[in-house]
């Protein structure tokens, strides 16, 4: 308990596109860096090819599995957050639009697996991997074992969603004390510097999701009024999109089908994410792609065309903002603050849409944008994980009264659903039923729970089926059992019951429509054996030398590359310098300096990664051979940045 | 009848040891959280049940609870502490939410008094005993009238035409039904003052009439969203 009271609580913002893990450092939140310098880290899972000795590959996350994704496009995973806490059948369509395969032998009913090389992983284990290296981030960053964290998730997850992330959080050796709805938490992060009254709408469109949520703020309680979203929309869409349309052209002009080809498919959706980054601020870009025929693919977007193109993924935010704004009774001239989350809100046409919606500018209001919206969700994790932690004067005042985002109800007969717990309830929340009997001598009544807002059972969520078990004999109507479901601060629910005419409390048999068993999430915990205590430094300084060899192997086959020419004389020195001051440190037992070295090196040799990194793409998209690349990449830096998005200032 | 909750019996506090009062939150020697006491909404705000209430002394009273019980403030707590903030918690959110509503809470109260509510409650779905409102007697024919034209209405869409004079005939009917409910919601207002301050036979006649006025609004409320729904644009 005292370990636990003294070590710190991160926060954690657990992203379709990237994930970051900040903490409260004194008043103000921080995000911490990675070995790479890197504040993001994509959430990107890749296998390693099999070992020699053919043992379990090891799993990489981050820029250095981004790299996997043109080499071996079937060993890697991305937007995994978009599949998790999602059936069969949801995933069977989400994996339209993504290159990933499902496990052959999976079961209806099952947590759907999907196919990762010659493995299996369910969406938890994925989010796991990428959890577990966010904490091994801020534990080499402390130099001590970080146990605690808070994880946010959409407003609009639902249940099996959020249970999922509780899940992969459990699974990476994280206890997590807290689900915080993502836009809350960019409020948070907004509020620390401005202890203002008054209510702010938050726009949240990241890579993968949409969230908008209405707070009232006051002497530091931020009480949201109501939220609403969708789990999927975001600049995967936007991206899908110019995919999509840059595949139909090139097939149709040049009779070329790149969809056969994975690892030109990852080049080209590098190629339309760079696109759609550049149109934030120019008014055109360009393709021009090399085609395995000789043939090249040359095409200008303007900026007007694009937006044409986007308009209705982005005219699908307008109508969650309208009813979020009906549910909490205001006018969009009531709010007095809007602030942006995103990645996808740099793109002028959602501004230009946001503006519109809250009618800014013709009030002579901006909308927020002075966090970084890459960051903003991260940062306010940190504030609500200083908020558990009581760790700081500055979160001792403030409270986060978060909502439920969508209406829980039962099956009724008929197959409708009576609402018990209506969307935009403050949680925790909790309503108590009562149920009987429809026949003689019943013993067993069956509770169909969902979630959604529709009106029969079948349009809706179903979260659980409940078997009331072992009611006593009695006429038909006469046992009356009470089934309390409370919704905890989470946004997850419990369920329990008693009947109350015998006293005795009446057994439930909780079939989760869909999720992992309690025992399933225990056999996927990763590598427990690493918690040992005593030998955590040890631990971080064998980690740390391992990177360490790693990146000076890379480095000194650098000069070996063709793209080391193109770098200056003064580049080239830098690095060497570089090198040396590593080779050094790396010696002796000083894991700091050894980071800092690592760190140094990295920035050193960035514009290396990028030089490579461009070169290993067009020769992909030029088809080559994969091999070709595979290997030209092989000789790169751990951490290639050419995908990592620009900065905008 | 009015409850008059009795906290007189003494409990000791499972962490201190001092004996407390059954009702109470915290133990007032220690501070720790206490396991939870069964209470009505009104209690939990240190209410006697009641209809007319000051909602900006309620949203601070429940902010200040908010902030002593919310499970945030017991992330590292003992297990039963938790659980017993989660409970404490729920029951705080549930009647903030039940009470700043005024509907809600003329319902609650009807209930806790033990009055018939034919409301559209789950309990009452799940049962299927849902009794739907009568039409209100005195309105039987403008009833009718709407309905006949709400028929029209819809076969006109459903061919794809738009008739400007029934439209418009409609919005003025929805006017009219919209000041009805506005009417409804006076008469219930003068009710509970009546309620609040009357004795027990007072208290019976405006239960009887609050029953009626809420089976009467919530007729006249669904006519109202069956009119804006098909008037929607």
């Amino acid at each position: 308990m005292a370990e636990a009271e003294r070590s710190v609580v991160v926060g954690i913002d657990l992203g379709t596109t990237n994930s970051l893990v900040a903490y409260m450092e004194g008043s103000r939140p921080v995000v911490i860096p990675g070995v790479d310098g890197s504040n993001l880290v994509p959430s990107v899972v890749a296998l390693d090819p099999v070992s020699a000795a053919g043992g379990r590959p090891t799993v990489t996350v981050g820029n250095s599995a981004r790299k996997a994704l043109i080499e071996t496009p079937e060993r890697v995973i991305y937007s995994v957050k978009r599949l998790m806490g999602r059936d069969l059948e949801e995933v069977r369509t989400e994996l339209k639009f993504f290159p990933f395969r499902l496990a052959d032998d999976i079961e209806a009913g099952e947590v759907p697996r999907i196919q990762l090389g010659e493995l299996r992983f369910t969406p938890p284990e994925i989010s796991a991997y990428i959890l577990r290296q966010l904490k091994r981030n801020a534990e080499r960053f402390f130099g001590s074992p970080v146990k605690q964290a808070v994880i946010t998730v959409p407003a609009y997850f639902n249940d099996a969603q959020r249970q999922a992330t509780k899940d992969a959080g459990r699974m990476a050796g994280l206890d997590v004390l807290r689900l915080v709805n993502e836009p809350t938490a960019a409020a948070l992060a907004y509020g620390l510097d401005r202890a203002k009254a008054g209510t702010i709408a938050v726009y949240d469109l990241g890579g993968g999701t949409f969230d908008i949520s209405i707070l009232k703020l006051r002497d530091g309680i931020f009480e949201v009024q109501s939220t609403n979203g969708d789990t999927h929309l975001g600049g995967d869409d936007i991206d899908n999109l110019l995919l999509a349309i840059a595949l139909d052209e090139i097939h149709a002009e040049h009779g070329v089908d790149l969809r056969a080809h994975p690892g030109a498919v990852q080049a080209l959706r590098k190629a339309a994410i760079d696109a759609k980054i550049k149109l934030s601020t120019e008014q055109a870009a360009h393709f021009d792609i090399e085609l395995p025929n000789g043939g090249r693919y040359q095409r200008e977007i303007p900026r007007a065309v694009f937006e044409l193109l986007i308009e209705p993924v982005l005219k699908r935010t307008a109508a969650p903002c309208k009813q979020a704004m009906a549910d909490a009774g205001i006018t969009p001239e009531q709010i007095d603050e809007v602030v942006l989350v995103g990645g996808s809100t740099r793109i002028p046409a959602v501004r230009a849409l946001v503006d519109d919606l809250f009618r800014l500018s013709a009030r002579g209001k901006k909308p927020h944008t002075e966090l970084n919206p890459d960051e903003v969700v991260a940062l306010g994790a940190a504030v609500q994980a200083g908020i558990l932690a009581s760790a700081s004067k500055t979160t001792d005042d403030m409270l986060l009264l978060d909502v439920t985002p969508l209406s829980l109800g039962i099956e009724a007969l008929g197959g409708t659903v009576a609402r018990i717990i209506q969307r935009n309830s403050t949680i925790p929340a909790s309503a108590t039923e009562h149920f009987t009997t429809g026949v003689d001598g019943q013993t067993n009544v069956a509770i169909h729970v969902l979630q959604g807002e529709r009106e029969l059972a079948a349009d809706c969520r179903s979260l659980a089926r409940f078997d009331l078990k072992g009611i006593p004999p009695m006429a038909a109507g006469l046992p009356r059992i009470e089934v309390r479901f409370l919704i905890d601060a989470d946004g997850i629910l419990h369920v329990s019951a008693r009947e109350q005419r015998s006293g005795k409390a009446a057994q439930i048999e909780v079939k989760p429509t869909y999720g992992l068993t309690d025992e399933q999430v225990e056999n996927m915990i990763l590598d427990s054996f690493d918690h040992a205590e005593e030998d955590f430094s040890r631990r971080l300084l064998i980690e740390a030398r391992n990177e360490a060899d790693a990146i000076l192997a890379a480095v000194g086959r650098a000069p070996q590359n063709p793209a080391w020419n193109e770098l200056s004389a003064e580049e080239q020195s830098t690095i060497a310098v570089a090198r040396d001051r590593l080779v050094l440190v790396r010696q002796g037992s000083d894991l700091h300096a050894i980071s800092q070295a690592m760190v140094a090196l990295d920035k050193a040799t960035r514009h290396f990664a990028e030089l490579m990194m461009d070169a290993a793409v067009s020769s992909a998209i030029r088809g080559k051979t994969m091999n070709e690349a595979g290997k030209e990449m092989n000789e790169a830096v751990t951490a290639p940045h050419a995908m990592a998005p620009a900065e905008f200032k | 009848m009015l409850k008059v909750l009795d906290s007189a019996v003494p409990v000791a506090c499972w962490s201190c040891s001092v004996a407390h009062n059954e009702s109470t939150l915290f133990c007032p020697d220690c501070s720790k959280i206490q396991p939870p006491s069964s209470g009505d909404y009104f209690s939990v705000f240190g209410l006697t049940p009641r209809l007319n209430i000051d909602l900006s002394a309620l949203e601070q009273e429940f902010h200040r609870l908010s902030r002593r019980l919310h499970p945030d403030r017991f992330a590292r707590a003992s297990e039963n502490e938790k659980e017993w903030s989660l409970a404490d918690t729920a029951l705080l959110n549930d009647a903030y939410r039940t009470l700043k509503d005024p509907l809600r809470r003329t319902e609650y109260l009807l209930k806790l008094e033990g009055a018939e509510i034919a409301a559209g409650s789950a309990d009452a779905l799940i049962q299927n005993q849902e009794k739907t409102s009568r039409v209100p007697a005195d309105l039987l024919e403008e009833v009718f009238d709407l309905n006949m034209q709400l028929e029209e209405m819809r076969m006109a869409k459903k061919m794809g035409q738009e008739d400007p004079e029934l439209k418009e005939s409609l919005k003025k009917d929805k006017a009219k039904f919209e000041g009805l409910v506005a009417a409804v919601d006076r008469d219930l207002r003068a009710q509970w003052a009546i309620w609040d301050a009357g004795d027990a036979a007072a208290r019976q006649t405006a239960q009887r009439a609050m029953v009626a006025l809420l089976d009467r609004r919530k007729y006249l409320s669904n006519l109202v969203r069956d009119v804006t729904e098909i008037l929607g644009d």
